[in-house]
């Protein structure tokens, strides 16, 4: 199976889907900011400050997805010995780490009309800039790293200390008396937010995983790129 | 109507600021990874041109190889 998850049969897919992942994310994102900005309605109690969770929600959840699949990525890679789920990973942390640092700062734009603060270490907002740091570190280790065996074996283990966060991160705020807002959406109950606030919600959350999507194409089509440089020199 | 989409009750500066860093965030890290991709594709063809016709031959071979050299206009 692993066999079709080898660089050069994927290639040929990867380096035409950049130019159609755009133009989606460019309708989708119009279609969302639409919504969230002129359509969807004032909250009774926030007003309009709660538009602000259109951009600060979609960009949490990416980002915690992409840190979670970075994990599953670099534990299969390094027991099977797949080399290319490494660089999946590595390809995917960039706009894991954009959308954590937008997740921080939306949190902290929406948090002065709210709490009164732009900054308060309570457990959710604190866990999150955790995840930010891992995010970082794993970055940095890759540029650190030239061997290869070592670069594996480096960023398996920081993702796998990181994803002790991320149920932290996900029950921060039942656990612990925070400033945070308790999930309004879940996926096995009931949900609290109104289908008019959902819909915005959920698009603007397709135009950002569209948009992760994207970057993590053209990251991946210039690490295969870098490596066929390798290639060359060795010729 | 418009007045209202830009004060919003006076949250218009928190709203907009947050939607404005989200789209400057992702114009920013779009950039960065093109210019990225550009380099190391330019790389590639500067090297591939310095190959003497043997090698070139046999780097060509190489089904990636191809591809790369086709996709020049993507994105």
């Amino acid at each position: 199976m692993f066999k079709y998850f080898e660089p050069n049969k994927i290639f040929s897919i990867t380096s035409k889907a950049p130019k159609y992942v755009l133009f989606l994310f460019i309708v989708i994102l119009s279609i969302g900011l639409t919504e969230a900005l002129i359509l969807s309605p004032e909250d009774y109690k926030q007003s309009h400050s709660v538009r602000i969770m259109y951009v600060h929600v979609p960009a949490a959840w990416i980002s915690l997805g992409i840190f979670s699949a970075i994990t599953f990525l670099s534990i299969v890679g390094y027991i099977f010995k797949i080399r290319n789920f490494f660089l999946i990973a590595k390809s995917l942390a960039p706009s894991g780490l954009v959308f954590n640092i937008i997740a921080l700062v939306t949190g902290s734009i929406w948090g002065k009309p709210t709490w009164g603060t732009w900054w308060a270490w309570d457990a959710r907002i604190t866990s999150m800039l955790i995840l930010a740091l891992f995010y970082i570190m794993y970055l940095i280790a890759w540029r650190i790293f030239e061997d290869n065996d070592k670069v594996f074996k480096v960023t398996s283990i920081i993702t796998i200390l990181g994803i002790i966060n991320v149920p932290i991160i996900k029950y921060s705020v039942d656990w612990w008396n925070t400033l945070h807002q308790p999930a309004s959406i879940n996926i096995l109950s009931k949900s609290s937010i109104h289908i008019s606030m959902l819909f915005p919600l959920l698009t603007m959350t397709a135009a950002f995983a569209l948009f992760s999507l994207l970057i993590f194409l053209m990251k991946y089509n210039t690490e295969l790129i870098k490596i066929k440089n390798k290639g060359l020199d060795r010729l | 109507m418009i007045e209202n989409l830009f004060f919003m009750n006076g949250f218009g500066l928190y709203v907009w600021s947050a939607f404005a860093f989200t789209l400057v965030s992702f114009l920013t890290l779009f950039l960065v990874i093109k210019i990225q991709y550009n380099k190391e594709k330019n790389k590639f063809i500067a090297k591939f041109g310095s190959l003497n016709s043997e090698r070139a031959a046999f780097a060509k071979s190489q089904s990636i190889n191809k591809e790369i050299l086709s996709n020049t206009s993507n994105i």
